[in-house]
């Protein structure tokens, strides 16, 4: 036997069924797994790759909007607080300076009333002055006619009468006010 | 079954005056099972085209219709290719090995199924220790790795890469081992490799098989079936690890030395 004869006996010569079914065998797996199957299945993966990445991609954005919104809020959370402290201040003045306005008018008022009350009194004391003299002149007159007899019926002289009196009566009271 | 297992099978035991029927080559040589015209088919034949469709549904179960959120088939699926991606490609190519994924992963789940099929009782044979399988997915890796090589640095380019930066009074010596390497050493250690491996693993396993059907007898021979049994259950989780490693050995060479035709080295 040749050596290429007994070489063609050892497990390591090839059968050529065995060739040509291997080559089948791979080419139809490559066929099918490779060509259909994997191409298929990468473009799932790389399609959940984007999916996963967008959506962490639109989380960070959701995030970052939702951090300026909460940073909007606290500046105007801030202004308000502001606002508010100052209106309390202006209220604070605007009251302090309503109260001291009322107090002055209240005041005025007050002291037109007195003033009115005051002028009142002095006319009425006036008034009773006068009617008072009228009446103590006529009453002193009467007694003294009683008393002289005299009819100090005459107007002219009894006036003067009693304006003497009274005059002297005023004297009278002036020396002791003094 | 060859005749020395059936001898087996058929009751010859030790001290019952037949000798022991080791497995050897004939194991590895089949009868025609049927004929489809003027193919014999023989088991092996059946066993390739057996696994051969086994990859091609679980796949398309997996990934016929795939979805953005996968159902449990389609997650294994996804599971065993990017496996194949992250594991044996991207070390050895990177990221631009990626368009290799369908001709590595293709090899990888055909040349694994071919070799786990060893472990799956009744079939028990492991298709890549009949070389003839084993030679085109060489052949066609050869022809890939030659093509890539010219096509990215040209006809001239790819031979120039193979002469390495050293002095040169060392180059004859070196260009020669690099010419042997790339012509012949690769492939045929290739191929060796994994036709190797299966022939070994499948020998080892149907000597400890046989021995303890063997060694079975109203004697001491009880012990050494005993122990041979223990063999056996070794061997067969070693044949599951080297059938699994002869796969992705197998793919991972193959992705470096199409990294080798891509890429300068010296």
């Amino acid at each position: 036997m040749s050596l290429a004869a007994s070489l063609t006996t050892t497990p390591i010569w090839p059968s050529s069924a065995e060739l040509v079914l291997g080559l089948v065998c791979f080419v139809v797996v490559f066929g099918i797994l490779g060509r259909l199957l994997v191409p298929r299945i990468t473009h799932t993966l790389n399609e959940r790759e984007d999916a996963i990445q967008g959506g962490i991609n639109r989380a960070d954005e959701a995030q970052a909007e939702a951090q300026a919104v909460l940073a909007q809020y606290r500046a105007q959370l801030e202004d308000a607080k502001h606002e508010a402290a100052r209106m309390r201040e202006e209220a604070r003045e605007q009251g302090a300076q309503i109260i001291a306005e009322m107090r002055e008018r209240a005041e005025a008022e007050g002291r037109r009333i007195t003033e009115a009350a005051q002028s009142q009194i002095e006319a009425e004391r006036q008034q009773a002055l006068i009617s008072l003299r009228a009446e103590v002149g006529s009453l002193a007159t009467e007694l003294a006619s009683r008393i002289v007899g005299e009819s100090l019926t005459d107007h002219v002289r009894q006036s003067r009468l009693v304006d003497r009196f009274l005059d002297g009566l005023e004297a009278q009271t002036d020396g002791v006010r003094q | 079954m060859t005749g020395d297992v059936a001898a087996a099978e058929g009751g010859c035991h030790l001290f019952s005056g037949c000798g022991f029927p080791a497995p050897g080559q004939q194991d590895f040589k089949f009868d025609t099972m049927f004929t489809i015209g003027a193919w014999h088919v023989t088991k092996p034949e059946v066993l390739a085209i057996l696994c051969a469709l086994v990859v091609i549904v679980f796949f398309w179960v997996a990934f016929a219709n795939p979805k953005l959120i996968p159902g449990k088939m389609q997650s294994l699926g996804e599971l065993a290719i990017l496996g194949v991606r992250d594991q044996i490609i991207r070390p050895q190519l990177g990221k631009k090995g990626d368009k290799y994924l369908p001709y590595i992963s293709a090899m990888f789940f055909w040349i694994l199924l071919c070799n786990l099929i060893e472990l799956v009782p009744v079939l028990q044979f492991p298709v890549m220790s009949r070389i003839g399988f084993v030679l085109p997915m060489v052949l066609i890796m050869y022809a890939l790795y030659w093509y890539q090589g010219f096509k990215t640095k040209g006809f001239t380019g790819y031979f120039k890469s193979w002469i390495p930066q050293v002095p040169v009074f060392v180059l004859p010596l070196l260009i020669l081992i690099e010419v042997a390497k790339y012509v012949v050493i690769q492939p045929v250690t290739l191929a060796i490799r994994l036709f190797a491996n299966m022939f070994a693993g499948h020998l080892l396993l149907s000597i400890f098989m046989v021995a303890t059907w063997y060694l079975t007898s109203a004697s001491i021979g009880l012990v050494y079936a005993a122990g041979s049994l223990v063999m056996v259950f070794f061997v067969f989780l070693l044949e599951l690890l080297v059938g699994l490693l002869q796969a992705f050995i197998f793919t991972t060479l193959i992705s470096s030395y199409l990294a080798d035709s891509l890429e300068y080295h010296h």
